[in-house]
C-alpha cells in the first residue's frame, strides 16, 4: 500500500477552502509594499479540494499504528491509553481559544488549572515548586540543568563543570549536559544494573556539578543504593537530577524529592496520559527543591488571595525556554487525567504498571535471556536466546516479525549496555489477555526463529510497506518534494 | 578480517601507510565491517593540522557515528574526495580507494606508538 | 479503577503466576527510608460525567477569542482554522502514535512529515527542513546554536525587532555554552543594515532577524544578508509563514537558516501552546541541523516509502556530541500545518496574506486619523502595526474590553522607550465592521 504525495493530487486551480472576498477598500499592492518585496509567484503548494485532502490524510492515517490500534509495549516510552475525555477538555472553547496575552482576569480558569497542576506535580514528586514551561522531556532536562548551573554560579561555585551520567542513561542526558556547557563523565553500571558506587566515588569531586539519574533506571530496576548515592553526591557538593522518564513505576510508593533529588523533569505524555502525537507535542514540567526555586523560568503561575496570576518578577530566573507558558493544551489533558485518578488512582497506576511488567517478564522468562534476574519495575530488558545468534537472527528481526502479528515492537537496542536489547513496557492500561496474547506471539516468533529463520529475516510481510533501504536514504538524502 | 602486514595501526582502528615523511590514513577492514554500511564521511581540508589521538573527522553508518582519530600529528596535504562522494568505497576497499587523508608528519617518532599488524590483530581478537 | 482493566480475578491469577500474595512484594526493592507512607494528596477520582462537568466549568471561567473581537497578535494569531484540519487531527492513528521508529507501520506520520518538510522549503526558499521544533522561539535559539557550530564562532547579533520573548529564549539557550549576544537597535521600526554591520565582526556566527518583525514591519532582508555575509556570518530569519504566501522568500533574499512559528497554520491559540517551530536551511548546513528529519527511500519490493534519516546527528546515537538534545518534534502540529497548507493551497495562502495586508492597512489608516493617536513609523507592515496613544494603553484595553474587544499589546511592557505605544494585529478574520467598531471606540477615548 502506498499513497501519492499531496503534491501529486488535485488539479491546477482547485481549492480546499474558500475565504470571503475582502470587505475593506483595497489599496494597490505597490502602495503598501515595495515591489521588490513581493514574490513573483505564489509558492507551489498543493491545489486540492477538501475531499482530496481529507481522503489523502485519512488514507495516511490508516498506514499508521497508534495505541488506539494495538498493543504498543515500547520500553521507556510509557505508551498507555490516552483517555478521550482529556481530548474533549483541551478542545473546549474556553481553553483552545485563549490568547496568551489576554488579561489574566479573562483566563482565571486556565491559570487555576496550571496552578493546581504545578501543586499536584510537586506533591507527586516531593518537590517544592514546578514550572510547566518546557515542551518536552529533553527540554525539561535543559531547563533543569541550566537552573543547576545558575544556582551553582550564584553560590560562587564556578569550578563545577562536570556532569556525571550513568552508561545506561538516555542519550538526551549527555546531550543536555553538553548543551548546557558541562563536560560529561560517564559511570559504569554494576553487575546488578545499578550505579557502580566505587566508580561513582572516583569521579566525584569539587569539579562535579550534578549526577543525572533515571530511577527506576532504563533497565527497569529501582536503584536500591539511592540514599547512599544521594548522600555521596551531596557531600561532594553536587546536585542530583532526576530524569522522570520512568515515574510511572513509583507514583504513590516513593518520591524523587524524598530520595534526595534536587531537580526533576516529568513527561506528561508518558506518565500522565497525554498522547504522544506521533512525536509531539508533549510537555516536560520541571520541579525543584526550595533552594532552586528562584531560578525557575519566568513566568510562574501564583495564587494571590482568590485570584491567579503570572509572576514575572523573578530576578534570578534563568529566563525563558519557550515563548508564552508552555504547552498549555497538553497540560489541560494531564490535569484532566489527574482529576480522573486522584492520589489513590495514581498509586494504582504504578501498582498495575509494575504488576503487568513482572507478569509479562515471568511469562517470557524461559524464552528470552533476562540479564538482571530480579523484580522489575514498570519495564524489563531482555536479550534474544542464544540460538538466535547462532542462526543469524538479530533483535531487529524479531521486532520486524512482531509487526506481522499486529504489535508495535518493544524498544530495541537500548539501553546500550545490554546486548541486542529488547525493552518491554506494557503499561497499566493493558489487560491480562493482551499480555497473554503478546507473550504467546513472541514465543511463536522465537519458535519461528529456530525453525525457519528466513521468515524473520525478511519480515514484515503484511505491513503497508516492508523493510526500507535506510542506507540509500542516508547516502543520497531526498528530504522533500520540489517542483520540476 | 584483512590486516595488511605492511601497515601500522592505531587502537582506534585507523591504519597508516608510511611513505617517507607522509602518512596515508584510513580505517581498517575490521572498523568498516563493524560499522556496517557507511553513509557519510566528514574529512578535514588540505592545510588543516591534525593532532595525534585527536579527532580529525567523522564516519557515520545509519545507526552509529564514530570520530576518526589521527594516528600521528602533522599537516593535511591531501584529502581523498572519493569516500566523501561515495562512502561505500570504504566498505568495498578500506585499504585502497577508501583512504582518507595524507598527513605530512611533524613528529615521525609518533609512529612508534602505533601497533603492528600482528599486535592490532591480537587487540581486535581480544576485544571480540 | 480508572483506565486499568484488571478484574480482581485476573489480578489474583497474575499474582499466582508470580508466586506472591500481593503487589506490595513488587515494591520491596524500594528502600524503606524513602517509601511514601501516606496517600498522595491529589484531588480526583471523578467519574467521566463529573470530570466533564468540572472541565467545562473551568473552561467557562475563561473568555477567549471566540467570545471577543481579537486585535491581539504578537506571536500568537487568531487566523481561521478550516474545519477539516481538526477532523484529520482527531484521527487517533496519528495522535496516539509515538515517534515513527518503525517505518513499516508509521508511513502515515512519516509521509505527512515529508510533505510538511517540502512545504516549509517551498515557503522559505530553503533546501532542507527538519520535522519541526517545539516553537518559533526555541527554533530560533537552535538556529543560533547551529550557526555557531557551522561557523565555529561564538557570538551572535540579534535584532531588537525580534519578539522580546524569543530573544529571552535565545539568551537562555546561549547561556549554557557561553555564547555572547549583542542586540542591534531599530529605527523607524526596522533594523538598518548599517546599524547591524556596526555590531557584526569576524567572531559573529549569525545575525538574527524577524520577517515581518515584532512590530509588523518588513525588514529589508537582502541588505541584512549582505551585511552578515560580508563578515562571514549567517543570516537567520524568523518568518511568519502566512506572510510568506506573498512576501519574497527569505531564501531568495539571501537567508541561510529560516525558522518561524507555525501556529498561524491551523493551530489553535490554546493559551500559548502547543505550537510549531519550523527550521529550514541551505543544504550545506544539513549535517548541523537539529531534530528529526524524514527522507524518501524504497522498501524491498521497490515501493516508495519514508523513514527517519541522518540520525547519526542525534542524541540517541551521538550522545554528548549530538547537534542538539532534542529528541522529539511537534508531529501533530506539523500535521495541522500540512493539512492547512493543503486546504488553502497555492492560491488560498496568498489570499489569506492579502486579506491580512489589506485589512491591516485599512485599520492602520483609520486609527492614524483619530485624534490622540499617531503612527510613530511609516515603514511598510504586514498584519500588525504600532500606534502611539495619548491615553495609557492599559486604560484603552480596559475600555475596549467593555465593548468585547481584545485590544493590542502594550509595548511598554517590553520596550521602555515605547511606553504609550500599542501593537495591533488584524488577521483575515476581522471584518470591516469590527475594525470600524475598534476605531469608533478608540476615537471615543481620545
Amino acid at each position: 500500500m502506498t499513497e501519492k504525495l499531496i503534491f501529486e493530487l488535485g488539479s491546477p486551480g482547485r481549492r480546499g477552502v474558500e475565504f470571503p472576498a475582502g470587505d475593506v477598500p483595497a489599496t494597490a499592492l505597490h502602495e503598501l509594499l515595495p515591489r521588490e518585496y513581493l514574490r513573483e509567484q505564489s509558492p507551489p503548494l498543493p491545489e486540492v479540494g477538501e475531499l482530496d485532502a481529507v481522503r489523502h490524510y485519512v488514507r495516511l492515517s490508516r498506514m499508521n499504528f497508534g495505541v488506539d490500534v494495538g498493543f504498543y509495549p515500547l520500553g521507556s516510552c510509557t505508551m498507555k491509553y490516552n483517555p478521550k475525555v482529556a481530548e474533549d477538555a483541551a478542545a473546549l472553547n474556553g481553553f483552545a481559544n485563549l490568547h496568551p496575552y489576554q488579561p489574566a482576569e479573562l483566563s482565571q480558569g486556565a491559570l487555576r488549572l496550571m496552578y493546581e497542576t504545578q501543586q499536584d506535580l510537586a506533591e507527586i514528586t516531593g518537590m517544592d515548586a514546578f514550572t510547566l514551561q518546557p515542551a518536552a522531556g529533553a527540554h525539561g532536562e535543559m531547563t533543569g540543568m541550566l537552573m543547576i548551573k545558575a544556582y551553582l554560579e550564584s553560590k560562587g561555585e564556578t569550578g563545577r563543570t562536570k556532569v556525571i551520567v550513568p552508561d545506561s542513561a538516555h542519550g538526551t542526558n549527555p546531550a543536555t549536559a553538553t548543551l548546557c556547557g558541562f563536560q560529561v563523565v560517564e559511570v559504569k553500571s554494576d553487575e546488578r544494573g545499578g550505579v557502580d558506587l566505587a566508580a561513582l566515588k572516583q569521579v566525584l569531586g569539587p569539579d562535579v556539578a550534578a549526577l543525572m539519574l533515571t530511577n527506576p533506571s532504563t533497565l527497569g530496576l529501582f536503584e536500591d543504593h539511592i540514599i547512599e548515592i544521594a548522600d555521596l553526591v551531596h557531600r561532594a557538593g553536587g546536585l542530583l537530577y532526576y530524569d522522570g522518564a520512568n515515574l510511572n513505576a513509583i507514583m504513590g510508593y516513593a518520591r524523587p524529592g524524598d530520595m534526595g533529588f534536587d531537580v526533576v523533569h516529568l513527561n506528561l505524555h508518558k506518565t500522565f496520559g497525554t498522547p504522544h502525537g506521533g512525536g509531539g507535542p508533549g510537555a516536560g514540567p520541571v520541579g525543584v527543591k526550595a533552594e532552586l526555586e528562584p531560578f525557575l523560568p519566568k513566568p510562574v503561575v501564583i495564587k494571590q488571595g482568590d485570584s491567579y496570576l503570572l509572576d514575572y518578577k523573578r530576578p534570578q530566573s534563568i529566563g525563558r525556554v519557550k515563548a508564552f507558558y508552555g504547552n498549555f493544551g497538553v497540560v489541560v489533558k494531564a490535569y484532566t487525567y489527574l482529576r480522573a485518578l486522584g492520589g489513590r488512582g495514581l498509586k494504582q497506576v504504578s501498582e498495575f504498571a509494575v504488576l503487568n511488567a513482572n507478569y509479562l517478564m515471568k511469562r517470557l522468562s524461559n524464552h528470552l535471556r533476562i540479564p538482571y534476574r530480579r523484580v522489575c519495575m514498570h519495564e524489563f530488558v531482555a536479550s534474544p536466546p542464544r540460538e538466535c545468534k547462532e542462526r543469524g537472527i538479530k533483535t531487529l528481526d524479531i521486532a520486524k516479525r512482531l509487526l506481522d502479528y499486529g504489535y508495535h515492537p518493544p524498544t530495541v537496542y537500548f539501553p546500550l549496555i545490554v546486548e541486542e536489547a529488547i525493552m518491554i513496557e506494557p503499561t497499566e492500561t493493558e489487560s491480562k489477555e493482551t499480555l497473554d496474547r503478546f507473550a504467546d506471539s513472541l514465543i511463536k516468533v522465537l519458535e519461528e526463529a529456530r525453525e525457519n529463520p528466513e521468515t524473520l529475516k525478511n519480515a514484515p510481510y503484511t505491513t503497508p510497506v516492508r523493510r526500507l533501504d535506510e542506507v540509500a536514504a542516508a547516502r543520497k538524502p531526498v528530504l522533500g518534494w520540489f517542483p520540476e | 578480517m584483512n590486516v595488511p602486514v605492511e601497515l601500522k595501526y592505531s587502537r582506534e582502528h585507523e591504519w597508516v601507510r608510511v611513505e617517507g615523511n607522509r602518512a596515508i590514513i584510513g580505517i581498517t577492514d575490521f572498523a568498516q565491517e563493524s560499522m556496517g554500511d557507511i553513509v557519510f564521511v566528514e574529512l578535514p581540508s588540505v592545510g588543516d593540522t591534525v593532532e595525534a589521538e585527536e579527532p580529525f573527522g567523522v564516519v557515520e553508518s545509519v545507526k552509529t557515528a564514530s570520530d576518526l582519530y589521527a594516528p600521528v600529528s602533522g599537516e593535511v596535504v591531501e584529502v581523498n574526495n572519493e569516500p566523501v562522494d561515495a562512502p561505500e568505497v570504504i566498505n568495498q576497499d578500506p585499504y585502497g580507494k577508501g583512504w582518507m587523508i595524507v598527513v605530512e608528519m611533524s613528529d615521525p617518532s609518533q609512529l612508534e606508538n602505533l601497533l603492528s599488524a600482528e599486535q592490532y590483530k591480537a587487540m581486535v581478537e581480544e576485544q571480540a | 479503577m480508572r483506565f486499568i482493566p484488571h478484574t480482581e480475578e485476573e489480578r489474583r491469577q497474575m499474582l499466582n503466576l508470580l508466586g506472591i500474595e500481593n503487589t506490595d512484594r513488587l515494591f520491596e526493592g524500594i528502600p524503606r527510608e524513602v517509601r511514601l507512607n501516606r496517600e498522595l494528596q491529589v484531588d480526583g477520582g471523578l467519574s467521566e460525567m463529573e470530570l466533564s462537568r468540572h472541565m467545562a466549568s473551568l473552561a467557562e471561567v475563561n473568555t477567549g477569542v471566540d467570545k471577543t473581537i481579537c486585535f491581539l497578535g504578537a506571536g500568537a494569531y487568531d487566523h481561521y482554522v478550516p474545519s477539516a484540519v481538526k477532523h484529520i487531527l482527531s484521527r487517533s492513528e496519528f495522535y496516539t502514535a509515538y515517534t515513527p521508529y518503525q517505518p513499516e507501520i508509521s508511513q502515515g506520520v512519516l509521509q505527512s512529515i515529508f510533505e510538511y518538510q517540502s512545504m516549509i522549503c517551498l515557503l522559505t526558499g530553503m533546501d532542507v527542513a527538519n520535522a519541526s521544533m517545539y516553537d518559533g522561539a526555541s527554533a530560533l535559539a537552535e538556529a543560533a546554536l547551529m550557526a555557531c557550530a557551522s561557523t565555529r564562532r561564538d557570538r551572535v547579533v540579534v535584532a531588537r525587532t525580534v519578539h522580546p520573548e524569543y530573544r529571552e529564549v535565545v539568551r537562555t539557550y546561549l547561556y549554557g555554552p557561553g555564547i555572547k549576544i549583542s542586540e542591534a537597535p531599530y529605527r523607524e521600526g526596522l533594523t538598518r543594515a548599517e546599524d547591524a554591520a556596526g555590531l557584526l565582526d569576524q567572531n559573529t556566527a549569525a545575525l538574527l532577524v524577524q520577517y515581518p518583525n515584532f512590530f509588523g514591519c518588513i525588514e529589508d532582508l537582502r541588505k541584512l544578508a549582505e551585511a552578515a555575509h560580508s563578515v562571514g556570518a549567517l543570516l537567520v530569519v524568523c518568518a511568519d509563514p502566512i506572510a510568506l504566501g506573498m512576501l519574497k522568500s527569505p531564501g531568495q533574499c539571501g537567508a541561510d537558516i529560516v525558522v518561524g512559528e507555525g501556529q498561524p497554520l491551523g493551530i489553535p491559540l490554546s493559551y500559548g501552546g502547543p505550537y510549531l517551530g519550523f527550521l529550514a536551511c541551505r543544504e550545506k548546513f544539513l549535517r548541523k541541523m537539529p531534530g528529526r528529519i524524514v527522507g524518501q527511500t524504497t522498501d524491498v519490493d521497490g515501493r516508495r516509502a519514508y523513514v527517519l534519516t541522518l540520525q547519526a546527528r542525534e542524541q540517541h546515537i551521538r550522545r554528548d556530541k549530538a547537534t542538539s538534545n532534542i529528541c522529539s518534534n511537534q508531529a501533530l502540529c506539523a500535521l495541522a500545518a500540512t493539512v492547512y497548507l493543503s486546504l488553502v493551497g497555492r492560491h488560498g495562502l496568498r489570499q489569506v496574506a492579502e486579506l491580512c495586508l489589506q485589512k491591516t492597512a485599512y485599520a492602520r489608516n483609520l486609527l492614524a486619523k483619530l485624534p490622540g493617536y499617531r503612527l510613530p513609523w511609516q515603514s511598510p507592515v504586514f498584519k500588525e502595526f504600532v500606534i502611539e496613544t495619548k491615553v495609557a494603553p492599559e486604560i484603552i484595553n480596559r475600555e475596549l474590553l467593555k465593548h468585547n474587544i481584545l485590544g493590542g499589546l502594550d509595548l511598554g511592557r517590553y520596550y521602555p522607550e515605547l511606553a504609550g505605544h500599542m501593537l495591533f494585529c488584524v488577521t483575515e478574520k476581522r471584518s470591516r465592521r469590527e475594525i470600524d467598531l475598534l476605531a469608533d471606540r478608540l476615537g471615543a477615548m481620545s
